[in-house]
């Protein structure tokens, strides 16, 4: 146990090491992984607007896997590991999979189709700008002086995860297998077609995510 | 590293996301916005994880438990696109209007807040008829 | 059984009559008439017993019998359910009980196919326990329950033939005349037992009447107030034109009430209240006043009515004069001696009418002077109302001219100044009027006598006999008619203990005037009848066969179309038309006191009716269109935004929680 828990924050110190070495803190002084976070940042929320605003709908599911795929290096650079490569599996691998499955079976125009958006997109835009100012003047004002200390080992590797959710996190883990067969059962009777024609695509998609 | 960064973010993230949700049509889409919003709630959560140093591991955990979460949710959410789809022949979120109260024609006001209610009601009653039939 | 007990039987027993009545109406038909007759022919027999275990009143030196028990105790003046039972409420309650078993029985003849009578008959029921518990009471609340009880009674007997429209007016005229003299009734009855802290009839008059009691406060408004009240019961001018037109109900019920007992509630109120009038000189001279106008203008307008119970209604009026004109003298021996006579006559005058109504088939004087041979068809009717009419008339020996004289005798002693407490103007009033209506009196008696039986043309339709049970009324009724006047000897031991003897002044007097008025009316009538033939008039009912009410509602009906109004009638052969001459116009419709009422109260009450109308209509029913309008405004905006698109919903949803922490964060930030 102990061991393990000693790779694991070996492991991490390696992948973070690299910018590490500065000892102040500041907005004109930023590390190297904070510049790496920051360009990450960017690429990750201009392929989300991206998404929200693209009139080709494949290709609003395509940008949302950059977005995906951007957000796992932003666990990487927080040293959350496993959670990273969760995230690759299931959103950019199944859920992505899911929606473009789902785009096919409800004949979605395939090319752009200039009412993708509804009417009220104006609202839609003013509620978002609002929030968003709203939140980032809070969140700023709360945490403008704070620091998330990067070296003092990997706090995401896949044997310290492992170790606290089967050990400390294990009946939470289990009622979720319970709410994902229940989530099963339920997309199967939705999708089923009334006569007895059994196994539709739903039923089979929704057998995936039980991984 | 700054804790800003990864907070600001996931706000911008979220509230990209609120946008596509309130905006976009198609329903398919609309659950893409909310996955966006499910991953700017776990991006906070790894953040904040990692800045406490939590020995019980406990935003990682529940963000492995939202990732489960967020994936039921999109099939079920599919399914019943699925299914709407397939009674109505659309997916468009503001065409499925059932919820509204239809104008009343040519009645004066005093009469259709008697009668409104169960025309709804009988607006209503239909597409749960289709649905189960 | 104690006299206590019989007397308080007596009110009860035609009320639990009613009570079963009317609960046995439809179920059991069979019961009807027992119910209605037994019940007021066993409060009759109890009210005889009463009277005779009771035996003569304060004048032969009997205490009158008090009971009373304790009803509500007020707080301030208590009220008590109170019996008072001395010779003037034995011998009006005999006349009572008598009358209204005579109208009971003669009813179910009278009525025999009506499908209403089970109701007629309890309201009948109910009429005389009221007029019984007003005889009998002692305490002015429960006098005022029995009276304004008649009054409701009254209300629904003159409305009986609903089907008429003169029917209906009549009984809403009646009620709302009444209720008009009802209102100040009730405030002099306060007023008086504030003044006397008391409700207790016996306990006022002794405060009054014993040396040591002290006078009243407010004499003269008490009186006049009460005076409104019993001018509206009792018929007296000026409130006295819903009595012509409450003819319009059946014969029976204006037989019983508006003849005989309601009417002459009003008279023995106050004679039972004497002293509170007699402790003010004004109240007095307007009594008197009062007294006079009615029985002369009620006099003049009875000579020209055509329709035969109008006539008698008229001459309600004027003996209702006669009666208070002698209260305005103090002398209500003699008054309560004219209402039971009068009460006996003027019922068999009434009951009469409505047998010569049937047999003619119409109700119209002048349609009857065209008919020969009415006499033969009903001789009872004949023999008994021409009594009655010399009754009324005031000859000797019937009871009206020893009543009528009592009157005249006690005015005549006020005029010459031997009455203490009565100014000497008073009493020439009341005698120069008295004297004066005595000519007219006989004047329009014989009027119709001759009119009615006197009839040349035509020989009257043969429509069989009468009922037994009507004719047997009409004989019953004539023994008092005849003979009462004679017990003018004993009647001063029920009363106050003056004598009723009639004087030999005033009955020369009298008498020459009713024979002079006769006579004329003789004379004018030779004159004119012989024009009856030229003109052909009158209508006659179109169910002559059928039920004595049937024939009198069509009459009611259709006077006023066949004789152009509901009074008179443009009839040359008229006797009455050629004495009265331009007066007659005016006499037929009651001196156009409608016409005065019209333009006094209805058309200020109708205008204010239509102001209140038109500030309901514009005004108010802006105020709750506009608050149901605004609602309905603001709904049709809030429906706006329940388009059905759950983005606009989620959109606003999530707009509104912003705001709301926003708002959160700054109280908690402290700006």
């Amino acid at each position: 146990m102990s061991s393990a828990h000693a790779l694991a924050a070996a492991t991490g110190r390696e992948l973070a090491g690299h910018g590490l070495a500065a000892a102040g803190h500041g907005f004109l002084s930023p590390t190297g992984v904070e510049i790496a976070f920051l360009l990450v940042g960017l690429a990750t929320l201009g392929a989300a607007v991206v998404t929200v605003t693209t009139k080709q709908l494949v290709h609003a599911a395509l940008w949302l896997v950059v977005t995906l795929g951007g957000l796992a290096v932003e666990y990487l650079l927080l040293t959350a590991e496993f959670i990273a490569w969760v995230q690759v599996l299931i959103y950019v691998g199944s859920v992505v999979v899911l929606l473009l499955f789902g785009l096919m079976l409800t004949k979605a125009p395939i090319g752009r189709s200039p009412d993708a958006d509804s009417g009220n997109r104006p609202a839609a835009l003013a509620v978002a700008i609002a929030a968003a100012a709203a939140l980032v003047w809070v969140v700023v004002d709360a945490f403008r002086t704070t620091w998330i200390d990067l070296d003092k080992g990997v706090q995401g590797a896949t044997a310290v995860t492992g170790d606290s959710l089967f050990r400390h996190w294990v009946l939470p883990f289990e009622a979720l297998s319970v709410l994902l067969l229940a989530a099963l059962v339920g997309a199967i009777v939705l999708s089923r077609k009334r006569g007895g024609t059994s196994g539709d695509k739903s039923a089979t998609n929704s057998g995936k995510e039980k991984r | 590293m700054h804790l800003a960064y990864p907070a600001v973010l996931a706000v911008l993230l979220f509230c990209t996301g609120l946008y596509g949700v309130l905006a976009r049509r198609n329903a398919i889409l609309v659950l893409m916005s909310v996955e966006l919003m499910l991953n700017a709630v776990n991006l906070n959560l790894v953040a904040f994880d990692v800045w406490l140093r939590d020995t019980l591991h406990a935003g990682q955990a529940l963000t492995l438990f939202t990732i489960a979460i967020a994936a039921a949710e999109i099939g079920i959410g599919l399914a019943i696109v699925l299914l709407v789809h397939r009674n109505r022949g659309t997916a468009d979120v503001d065409r499925l209007r059932d919820l509204a109260d239809p104008p009343p024609a040519g009645t004066p006001a005093a009469d259709d807040s008697v009668t409104a209610p169960t025309d709804n009601g009988a607006d209503q009653a239909t597409p749960v008829r289709r649905q189960t039939a | 059984m104690t006299t206590t007990t019989a007397a308080v039987l007596v009110p009860l027993l035609p009320f639990l009559g009613a009570l079963a009545g009317l609960g046995a109406g439809r179920r059991a038909p069979g019961f009807v008439r027992p119910l209605a007759v037994l019940p007021t022919l066993a409060a009759a027999a109890l009210a005889v017993l009463v009277a005779v275990r009771q035996g003569g009143g304060e004048g032969a030196g009997t205490a009158p019998l008090h009971a009373s028990t304790r009803l509500a105790d007020t707080g301030s003046v208590p009220i008590d359910l109170a019996l008072n039972i001395d010779g003037f409420a034995a011998l009006v309650a005999v006349l009572v009980g008598v009358v209204a078993t005579c109208v009971q029985i003669y009813s179910t003849g009278y009525l025999r196919d009506d499908p209403r009578y089970p109701s007629y008959a309890a309201l009948v029921s109910l009429f005389t326990s009221a007029m019984l518990l007003v005889v009998y009471s002692d305490d002015l609340i429960v006098l005022l329950v029995g009276w304004e009880i008649m009054g409701i009674c009254s209300y629904f007997l003159v409305g009986h033939y609903w089907e008429t429209a003169a029917a209906r007016s009549a009984s809403l005229k009646a009620f709302l005349v009444t209720k008009l003299g009802d209102v100040p009734f009730l405030i002099g009855i306060f007023v008086l037992a504030g003044d006397t802290g008391t409700y207790r009839i016996s306990g006022i008059v002794t405060r009054l009447t014993s040396d040591s009691g002290a006078p009243l406060d407010h004499p003269t408004l008490i009186a006049l107030l009460l005076l409104a009240g019993v001018a509206g019961k009792s018929a007296q001018f000026p409130l006295h034109t819903w009595l012509p037109d409450a003819m319009a109900g059946p014969t029976p019920v204006s037989a019983l009430i508006h003849a005989a007992t309601m009417v002459a509630a009003g008279v023995y109120f106050i004679a039972r209240l004497l002293p509170v009038f007699v402790s003010s000189a004004a109240a007095l001279a307007v009594l008197a006043a009062m007294a006079a106008v009615t029985m002369v203008g009620s006099a003049l307008a009875a000579l020209a009515q055509d329709d035969i119970k109008r006539v008698l209604a008229y001459s309600t009026v004027g003996q209702l004069g006669y009666m208070t004109g002698a209260l305005a003298v103090g002398d209500r021996g003699a008054a309560v001696f004219h209402l039971i006579a009068h009460g006996a006559f003027k019922a068999l005058l009434f009951l009469g009418a409505g047998v010569i109504i049937h047999a003619a088939g119409t109700n119209s004087l002048a349609a009857m002077s065209r008919m020969s041979g009415l006499t033969k068809r009903i001789p009872d009717a004949f023999w008994t109302v021409t009594v009655a009419l010399l009754a009324l008339a005031a000859l000797p020996p019937f009871a009206g001219f020893f009543s009528k004289e009592a009157v005249l005798g006690a005015a005549e002693h006020a005029a010459t100044g031997h009455t203490a407490d009565i100014p000497e103007g008073v009493g020439w009033t009341v005698l120069v009027a008295g004297v004066l209506t005595a000519l007219l009196t006989a004047g329009y008696a014989a009027r119709l006598w001759l009119m009615a039986f006197r009839g040349k043309g035509e020989p009257a339709p043969d429509h069989g006999k009468q009922p037994v049970a009507m004719n047997a009324v009409l004989w019953v009724l004539f023994v008092p008619t005849a003979a009462l006047g004679l017990a003018y000897g004993v009647l001063p031991d029920w009363f106050d203990g003056e004598s009723l003897t009639p004087t030999f002044t005033t009955s020369v007097l009298g008498t020459g005037m009713a024979l002079a008025g006769a006579l004329v009316m003789y004379g004018a009538w030779r004159h004119t009848s012989a024009r009856a033939a030229r003109l052909p008039l009158g209508a006659l009912a179109a169910h002559p066969d059928a039920a004595d009410a049937v024939s009198e509602a069509e009459a009611i009906a259709t006077h006023e179309a066949a004789y152009g109004s509901v009074a008179g009638a443009t009839d040359p052969a008229d006797p009455g038309r050629l004495l009265l001459g331009p007066l007659h116009r005016h006499a037929a419709t009651g001196f156009h006191l409608d016409a005065v009422y019209s333009a006094l109260f209805v058309r200020p009450v109708r205008a204010a009716a239509g102001l209140v109308r038109f500030l309901d209509r514009a005004v108010i029913e802006t105020y709750v269109r506009g608050a149901a309008g605004a609602p309905g405004l603001f709904g049709a905006a809030v429906r706006r935004a329940q388009n059905g698109n759950v983005q606009t919903y989620l959109g606003a949803l999530l707009a509104g929680s912003l705001v709301l922490a926003v708002a959160a964060v700054l109280v908690a930030a402290g700006a």
